[in-house]
């Protein structure tokens, strides 16, 4: 499989994802967010970081870039679309996945690891999961307090368009496993077609035994199934 | 010709770094103080005479991009 890692000033988790994917035969290429056209591939990945230093809103800038108009035209042709972290934030100013994302409800940087429950595997990206299965992700943000309206939360959780919830060691996701003030424990969200996943927790870095743990590889694994 | 944009977070939407500050002045002894909301403030100055164009084309920054209307309100005002 053939995957791309767009790349912008201040983007700090582009190696660390480039590192998963090639560990697992991605056929991987990096593209710098001033080029207008994209290599040919299977998956596009919009990196965690600091893009543009958050200037304005995180990913505001970034979500105008260049590269990022050939984001949005395949994935609304169907491309497979993973946005983590300052991903996510980017993919939501783009317009690609709905909704917003706050300055955490506690007013501060949360870097640590967490548990989080697959609501769902039926879609490209959690396949290789079971069910309801909890795995511990890091995440590292200000703004990841997730929130939408009404209408569209309801059609969120209807049709098992949030793969990941924030939980405790049972599986629970309440106020007490909620780190950020995310609107219904929310950690990622698909678009209708769940072509595109954005996700807070970092996937990349639960990606090695040695170095951290593995539960992120199943996602890795999943679009490759 | 030169404006003046506000953008504040929507009514709902909670602003906990307003929040701070009105409860950090409150606790300085501005007893009347209701609340705070914190936002953001652009000067845009624009090389242009038509100031309706102008008023537009600043209308348009808000919506494009200096705005997130998901979240936040903007108020424009002509100021020179």
């Amino acid at each position: 499989m053939k995957s791309s890692v767009i790349v912008f000033p201040g983007s700090n988790c582009d190696r660390d994802i480039a590192v998963a994917l090639e560990k697992l035969q991605f056929k991987n290429s990096m593209v710098w967010h001033k080029e207008t056209e994209l290599p040919k591939s299977d998956l596009i990945v919009v990196p965690g970081g600091f893009s543009y230093g958050d200037y304005l809103r995180s990913g505001a800038i970034a979500a105008k870039s260049n590269i990022l108009s050939e984001v949005i035209r395949t994935g609304k042709k169907g491309a497979l679309i993973l946005g983590i972290c300052n991903g996510f934030q980017i993919l939501i100013e783009c317009g690609l996945l709905q909704g917003a994302l706050l300055r955490n409800s506690g007013l501060k940087f949360i870097s640590k690891d967490v548990l989080v429950r697959v609501q769902s595997n039926k879609n490209k990206f959690f396949n290789k999961y079971k069910d309801g299965e909890i795995l511990k992700l890091n995440i590292a943000h200000n703004e990841g307090n997730y929130f939408t309206n009404k209408k569209h939360l309801e059609e969120l959780e209807s049709n098992e368009l949030i793969p990941l919830k924030y939980c405790d060691e049972e599986g629970n996701t309440d106020l007490k496993s909620n780190p950020n003030g995310s609107i219904n424990n929310i950690a990622g969200v698909f678009n209708k077609n769940k072509n595109i996943l954005g996700m807070m927790p970092h996937p990349e870095r639960m990606a090695d035994k040695i170095l951290s743990g593995e539960d992120g590889l199943g996602l890795f694994l999943s679009l490759m199934n | 010709m030169k404006f003046a944009v506000t953008v504040t977070l929507k009514k709902d939407v909670l602003d906990p770094q307003g929040k701070v500050v009105g409860q950090t002045l409150k606790n300085m002894g501005i007893k009347n103080l209701n609340q705070v909301r914190q936002g953001k403030f652009f000067e845009i100055d624009m090389n242009e005479k038509d100031s309706v164009k102008a008023e537009g084309q600043v209308k348009e920054m808000c919506e494009k991009l200096l705005a997130n209307q998901i979240i936040e309100d903007f108020k424009i005002n002509k100021t020179e």
